[in-house]
């Protein structure tokens, strides 16, 4: 086994752990941003054509709306994108210099995949009174296949880190690359892209849900909330029942693949034959502590036999696990709250076909404002689940996250400054989503229904 | 060939770059030179509503630039940006700031606001072209060395010819910015703006020629080499169609005809990045060819297909964002107001039956296929079914909670 020969040739890096929590939380700040220019432009969409089709102007005014929401969104999710770009760079030239050949061409097409975005959501954004309405509508589909086609290629160079393919090593040095099957013959992709692709769409519908729900506490509840809420609810409510399914299949996949970090989800340290799932707990000297046992279903779970074997940490050395609490922990997280959230979607489901109606308590309106908290707690679990169980390794088992670090000095005080930053942004973001909210609401009196006490007041983000 | 074609797909990014983010930049720079009152206010007002449509779409540009060369460059890639860090950082952090003030100008209510808003804007768009300048300065000084933070964090890029690259970049950018204003304003009949913009270019114009030649006599002083490259054979030649194109633009700037202007401005740039790229030639960096940098053979190949065809798609796009907002404050489409246009207007939902048995059918299936069975075909198949569920279980709710009158 030859050490793998790095492209520019060792340093030590000091503050290694920082970078690292630099690299997670600008992914934090983005990844959310993401999932609104994913899912939120499919329902923008589906608000306009109920506009072209009923002529309910309405329906158009909430398009509207909607879509200035998007934009806003969307241009802090072209920075805090553009800033992860720059830290490929700037934190991790080694893995760009050693492995850029391999990986680099997924984020080369997802920047093309951008820039259409970018140049659409411009012509849709802008164009309401410009365009026909048809050929408005149609300039919002190319928003929803991008953002589609975006997160196939980031998540493409993902699933490649995860499970690296498409090269050899030979003496260390990476050799015939093939960048295609790097990226697009990896079996492992398809899961990881659903599982992220459903995500945004729980995200986005229950955190939009979520905001009428609180105008729905506070009364103000007329038609056009009604709608407001419908929409993304209905959509996030499904996703959540297929996401438990999709994240099924994804461990098992990580099962076969990535053994030890499905160990570490498990806080496994021997390997076992119809190992136990524990719940809750924490993990210490190989075990798990003051967690709930259920006998064999980890073995059930993962292989779907009663005493599969299921290997343990033990089977490598220290320095070659990742830091089993903080995976543990988020993985039980996206779990539970997952599970929660897909019992509330079920629910909702069912008052919907059996009764025909919304449902009518206020404790269902309470957990739907809470909903867009949990799936996005979710969301950012199920990336550190994913992201710190790939430790040590950030090309798993291949290149160490220590051999990819920059050697450059003054990452403390370039943290620091980013985070200062996004403070900025997120205060800003808070800011813009309030002001759009309190902008008066235009009903066309032909369209709506007035409904007593209905102030007109939307109140989008007010949570 | 093979090794030198996404180079030049990289050039030809930087030159877009520097021209249309160069007057995005540029136009907040004259946001911040717009001076006080009513007039200043008109002034950044319309700097504003002319860049919003297109300044994703021309940021978009310098993404294009890096990934292009991380994937056929990567040790280059690899070596500048870990030198470079903390001028890269810096131009980062302006394209937050840039950025986020986009997005947060359309909330502000009052001229206050507006103002605090702006300012961050313009500070933002002054240091990123300069940073980002700089650091196109020190690879041009041969001051970044092959290695993992290998040269100097601060003296690489705070250093004459850097600085004076960087000094460049914001006089281009606001030169840039000054012909685009003054072409817009033009176009919407401002002719009050047009006016105030056409004087700020040919000031603006001139202290960029007065830039660029002192750059040159910096280059001669400091960093022989590439001024030796750059007076020879090919990148004298384009040097002088810079200059060409340069006076050109003035004289177009000077009878009003703005749009040919932009076009005479981005050759003078694009000559200028192409005369420094035929000086250095076939050096990316110090003892680092073209082709020692390059990723190997398939890279080449696939990143060379994925741009001419994302270009294919792309272009066309781009041209008609272009086209629109140019139609910006012509008169509204007729009937883009209502849903006259189209199709089945007052059409109501149809409301289905069978779509919820359909829904949770399909996500029996879902089960069955990706969580019982393990072979991959079933997991499609699973995954097909699961999206199904999805829209036949949308089809079921929707249209029917639509309908009702519940509140
Ligand atoms: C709304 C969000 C959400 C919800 C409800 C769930 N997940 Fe998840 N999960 C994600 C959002 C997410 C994610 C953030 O999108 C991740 C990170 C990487 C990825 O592709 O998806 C992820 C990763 C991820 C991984 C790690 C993949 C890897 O390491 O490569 C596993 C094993 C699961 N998930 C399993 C589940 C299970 C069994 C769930 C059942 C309740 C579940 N997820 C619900
Ligand atoms: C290393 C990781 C990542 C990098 C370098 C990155 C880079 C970028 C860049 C540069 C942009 C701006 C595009 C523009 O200017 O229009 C962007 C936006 C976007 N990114 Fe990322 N990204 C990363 C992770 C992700 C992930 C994990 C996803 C999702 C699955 C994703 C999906 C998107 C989407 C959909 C947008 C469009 C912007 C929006 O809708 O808000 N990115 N990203
Ligand atoms: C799809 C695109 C993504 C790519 C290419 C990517 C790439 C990287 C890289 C290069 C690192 C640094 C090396 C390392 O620590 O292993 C990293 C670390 C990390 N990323 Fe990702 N990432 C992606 C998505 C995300 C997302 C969306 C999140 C959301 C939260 C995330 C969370 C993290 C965390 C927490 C770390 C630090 C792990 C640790 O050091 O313990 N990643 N990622």
């Amino acid at each position: 086994m030859h050490a793998l020969a790095l492209a520019l040739g060792p340093v030590h890096q000091h503050y290694l752990l920082q970078a690292r929590q630099m690299q997670a939380l600008s992914f934090s700040v983005h990844i959310p941003l993401v999932c609104f220019g994913i899912a939120f432009p499919m329902m923008v969409l589906f608000v306009e054509w109920l506009w072209l089709r009923t002529g309910d102007t309405m329906y158009r005014t909430l398009a509207q709306r909607w879509s200035r929401i998007v934009l806003a969104l969307f241009a802090v999710g072209v920075i805090t994108g553009t800033i992860l770009s720059f830290e490929m760079g700037l934190l991790w030239p080694e893995f760009t210099a050693t492995f850029g050949g391999v990986f680099g061409l997924g984020f080369a097409i997802e920047g093309f995949s951008f820039f259409l975005e970018a140049i659409f959501i411009g012509i849709y954004a802008y164009g309401w009174n410009k365009l026909s309405p048809r050929m408005h509508f149609l300039s919002g589909i190319p928003v929803v296949i991008t953002g589609f086609s975006g997160s196939l290629m980031v998540i493409s160079v993902n699933a490649w880190m995860n499970h690296p393919t498409g090269f050899r090593l030979a003496h260390g040095k990476v050799t015939h690359v093939d960048p295609l099957a790097a990226l697009f013959g990896n079996p492992y992709l398809w899961s990881e892209l659903i599982h992220m692709y459903v995500a945004a769409y729980m995200v986005t519908g229950f955190i939009v849900a979520g905001c009428y729900a609180v105008a729905k506490l506070r009364g103000n509840w007329g038609r056009y909330q009604r709608v407001a809420l419908t929409i993304p609810l209905t959509i996030a409510c499904l996703a959540a029942p297929m996401q438990l399914l999709v994240g099924d299949w994804i461990a098992r996949d990580i099962a076969v693949a990535q053994p030890i970090k499905l160990a570490a989800f498990e806080g496994l340290y021997k390997t076992t034959r119809g190992a136990n799932e524990h719940i809750l707990g924490w993990y210490t000297n190989g075990q798990i502590k003051y967690g709930i046992a259920f006998p064999h279903l980890l073995s059930l779970l993962a292989f779907h036999s009663w005493n599969a074997k299921i290997i343990g940490l033990d089977t490598v050395s220290a320095n070659d696990r990742p830091p089993i609490n903080i995976v543990r922990f988020s993985f039980q997280i996206m779990v539970l709250l997952g599970s929660a959230l897909a019992v509330l979607g079920v629910l909702y489901l069912l008052v919907r076909w059996r009764r025909g109606r919304l449902p009518d308590t206020r404790w269902f309106y309470r957990a739907v404002v809470l909903s867009g908290p949990a799936a996005f707690l979710c969301l950012i679990a199920g990336w550190v689940t994913t992201e710190v169980g790939r430790q040590p390794w950030v090309v798993y088992g291949v290149m160490r996250t220590s051999q990819a670090v920059t050697g450059a000095g003054g990452i403390p005080v370039g943290y620091g400054a980013l985070v200062a930053a996004y403070v900025a942004v997120a205060i800003g973001v808070v800011w813009i989503l309030r002001r759009l909210a309190s902008k008066p609401l235009e009903l066309d009196p032909a369209g709506v229904i007035p409904t007593p006490g209905d102030t007109g007041a939307d109140t989008v983000a007010t949570s | 060939m093979l090794h030198t074609l996404p180079l030049a797909f990289v050039l030809a990014g930087v030159v877009l770059y520097t021209v249309l983010a160069g007057a995005d930049f540029g136009a907040g720079i004259w946001q911040l030179l717009s001076g006080p009152g009513e007039r200043g206010e008109r002034i950044r007002e319309h700097a504003h509503e002319s860049m919003g449509p297109v300044w994703e779409a021309n940021h978009v540009w310098l993404i294009f630039v890096l990934t292009v060369t991380w994937t056929a460059y990567p040790v280059f890639l690899g070596s500048l940006a870990s030198t470079l860090s903390v001028a890269l950082f810096i131009a980062a952090l302006g394209i937050i700031l840039r950025g986020a003030s986009y997005a947060l100008r359309s909330g502000a209510r009052d001229a206050r606001e507006t103002l605090v808003i702006d300012g961050m804007f313009s500070i933002a768009s002054l240091v990123t072209p300069f940073a980002l300048g700089c650091a196109a300065g020190a690879i041009a000084a041969e001051r970044v060395p092959v290695g993992n933070a290998a040269g100097q964090p601060f003296s690489s890029w705070l250093a004459a010819v850097p600085v004076t690259i960087g000094v460049l970049a914001v006089c281009f950018s606001v030169y840039m910015a000054a012909i685009f204003l003054a072409g817009d304003a033009q176009r919407s009949g401002d002719t009050e703006m047009a006016d105030a913009f056409r004087a700020r270019s040919l000031i603006a114009g001139a202290i960029a020629g007065a830039a660029a030649i002192a750059a040159l006599i910096v280059v001669h002083g400091n960093a022989h080499s590439l001024y030796s490259g750059l007076v020879h054979g090919g990148a004298l030649a384009t040097v002088i169609v810079s200059l060409v194109a340069g006076i050109l633009t003035l004289v177009l700037v000077w009878i009003r005809r703005y749009e040919p202007a932009r076009v005479t401005g981005a050759v003078a740039v694009a000559a200028v990045i192409a005369a420094w790229a035929l000086a250095r030639n076939p050096v990316l960096l110090p003892g680092l060819t073209i082709e020692q940098a390059a990723a190997g053979h398939d890279a080449l190949v696939t990143v060379i297909v994925a741009v001419i065809a994302g270009g294919i798609i792309m272009f066309p796009a781009l041209g008609a964002l272009f086209a629109l907002t140019l139609r910006r404050r012509s008169q509204p489409m007729p009937g883009s107001e209502t849903a006259a246009g189209a199709a089945h207007v007052g059409t109501p939902l149809r409301v289905s039956a069978g779509a919820p048995r359909v829904a949770v059918a399909l996500f029996i299936v879902g089960i069955g296929m990706l969580n019982a069975a393990n072979a991959g075909w079933c997991h499609i198949i699973g995954v097909v079914a699961l999206f199904g569920f999805l829209v036949a279980g949308f089809v079921a709710v929707v249209p029917r909670a639509l309908a009702t009158d519940e509140p």
